[in-house]
């Protein structure tokens, strides 16, 4: 570390802090989905990375179609496809809660094989749909270059805009779970289900639909992964324990509690990787992660009333 | 029976194969309040669960103003006129106390919480901001009538709603439940095991041993002397 100046420690700093903000974003939107679903409806869904892939492989689909056919069309088609990488990740969720989940609850087990079962179907169909190689959207030029606020920091454009994705998506969830009616139905059916259908709440159809909007938003962060790496088969997957980490270490229940988790794991991860090598990067992450977890079982934040 | 507002005929249920209610009948009036009295484990709250569809039934007709309910779900059978308030309250306790409370207005057709339930617990609308999970057992017991009152029911079930209160608020609860009644024409039914309590509110009286029924009379017939007889082990 002595080979370094002041001065270049600084800009080290503000990139890496820059590429961590990245990593935190892209945790982030995958995380929410599956606060969402597991956080609040218990559900181990492991096939969650391959709704990030069906949202990723949507955005691919999406390039490839307007550049062959309205490529006057190419600066607007990312925006128009993330609402499309949303609504076929929603779909494809609420087929899935219909055919699948709904028959496994109370019963962790074999909702965690189930799904990883259905992780490797998807992986599978992934790769007869698309092959086995990895594949890249065309970005618009919107998306590509970067910003330099000094000469000695540049902070890529995609980088921000996969920030203030997950910023909107994080508002959306917000003001969905707090301020809607549908939200409120959500709240009170994973807080007591039975209790929820006792004052008149549908229960079965707020499952299907929490989990399908669980599932949509991994398509948005599928969409957004997108612009900061290359989509395979198996893309989603690399993703799965680190966001399954990001819900158990914010507290499974706090949705605030998953964006701080989010945000501490992805800037110790940056900061570390710097310094150390990448593996010991994440061990020191994860040491830290478990003796934290050892010390508050119930993650960084727990509710705090009488039962 | 199919006079009746609440009716409830050979009813049979229980958990997997063992069989708790055996055979019961419940015929209830519009705007009377009745009592389900009975010992511990004499199947009162299996008989409530049943009612609401938590648990399923065995055999037998559950109807409300001549709607049968029995192969409806919980949630049709709150928008057919059913409300429950259960053993322990069950409050959504990370939630506050008007979305407690704004939980039940889907199933009423109504948009906003009406002011005749902040009337009858004034307690909720001082706390209506703060989470029901730090109110005190009492007022979390008007919260949950508060929030069953809220789907605007024909049919309030009440399970045990004195357990664990202090009998300062068990006496408002009595009050409360009165004045509910008459202002909404509702017909009420409590389960219980403190005899004062119902004494105080119910029109009839029911008890039940072993999920049978065993004893049925109006309050003007009824002592305390009558019911403690059928309650004492």
């Amino acid at each position: 570390m002595d080979a370094y100046s002041l001065s270049d420690l600084w800009s080290i700093l503000v990139m890496q802090g820059f590429s961590g903000l990245s990593l935190f974003s892209v945790l982030l939107l995958m995380a929410l989905g599956l606060a969402i679903i597991f956080g609040q409806m218990g559900v181990i869904n492991m096939a969650h990375g391959e709704f990030m892939t069906i949202g990723a492989y949507t955005i691919y689909s999406f390039s490839k179609l307007t550049e062959t056919y309205f490529p006057t069309l190419m600066p607007y088609y990312f925006i128009v496809a993330i609402l499309g990488a949303f609504l076929i990740a929603f779909v494809v969720g609420y087929l899935v809660e219909y055919t699948l989940i709904r028959h496994l609850y109370k019963r962790p087990l074999d909702t965690l094989l189930a799904t990883w079962g259905l992780s490797l179907i998807m992986q599978q169909l992934f790769r007869s749909a698309f092959g086995a190689r990895e594949v890249s959207a065309t970005l618009p030029d919107w998306l590509m270059g970067s910003w330099k606020p000094t000469p000695d920091i540049d902070i890529p454009l995609n980088g921000i805009f996969v920030m203030v994705m997950s910023i909107l998506v994080t508002g959306a969830v917000v003001l969905f779970l707090f301020r809607s009616n549908w939200g409120l139905k959500v709240r009170a059916t994973t807080q007591n289900r039975v209790m929820a259908g006792a004052v008149g709440i549908n229960t079965k159809k707020i499952d299907r639909v929490t989990f399908a909007i669980g599932c949509g938003i991994a398509g948005v962060a599928g969409a957004c992964f997108t612009t900061i790496a290359s989509t395979g088969p198996t893309s989603g997957s690399l993703y799965i324990v680190d966001t399954f980490l990001v819900v158990v270490f914010g507290g499974s229940a706090s949705l605030f509690g998953t964006v701080a988790s989010a945000f501490s794991i992805a800037q110790a991860q940056s900061v570390l990787t710097f310094f150390l090598t990448n593996a010991m990067g994440k061990v020191v992450t994860l040491m830290t992660i478990i003796t934290i977890l050892m010390m508050r079982p119930e993650g960084l934040f727990r509710s705090k009333v009488r039962r | 029976m199919s006079n009746h507002l609440f009716s409830v005929s050979e009813l049979d249920s229980g958990y997997g194969q063992s069989k708790v209610i055996h055979k019961l009948n419940l015929g209830i009036e519009k705007k009377e309040i009745v009592a389900i009295m009975g010992r511990n484990g004499m199947g009162k709250t299996t008989l409530f669960k049943t009612l609401m569809g938590i648990i399923p039934s065995m055999g037998g007709r559950i109807a409300v103003d001549g709607v049968q309910l029995d192969n409806l779900e919980t949630y049709q059978r709150v928008e057919r006129g059913l409300a429950y308030v259960p053993q322990g309250r069950m409050i959504f306790s990370n939630m506050t106390v008007l979305e407690n409370i704004q939980t039940g207005l889907p199933a009423s057709a109504r948009g906003i919480v009406p002011e005749e339930l902040y009337a009858l617990f004034p307690v909720l609308f001082d706390m209506r901001a703060r989470k029901g999970g730090n109110l005190s057992g009492g007022q979390q017991q008007q919260l949950a009538i508060a929030r069953a009152l809220a789907t605007n029911p024909k049919v309030l079930l009440l399970d045990e709603p004195t357990e664990g209160i202090q009998p300062s608020i068990i006496k408002d609860i009595a009050k409360s439940l009165k004045e509910i009644r008459s202002l909404r024409d509702l017909t009420i039914v409590v389960s219980e095991q403190v005899l004062s309590f119902t004494m105080d509110i119910a029109d009839r009286f029911f008890v039940i041993d072993k999920g049978r029924l065993l004893y049925e009379d109006v309050r003007a017939n009824v002592n305390e002397k009558t019911i403690n007889q059928y309650l004492s082990i």
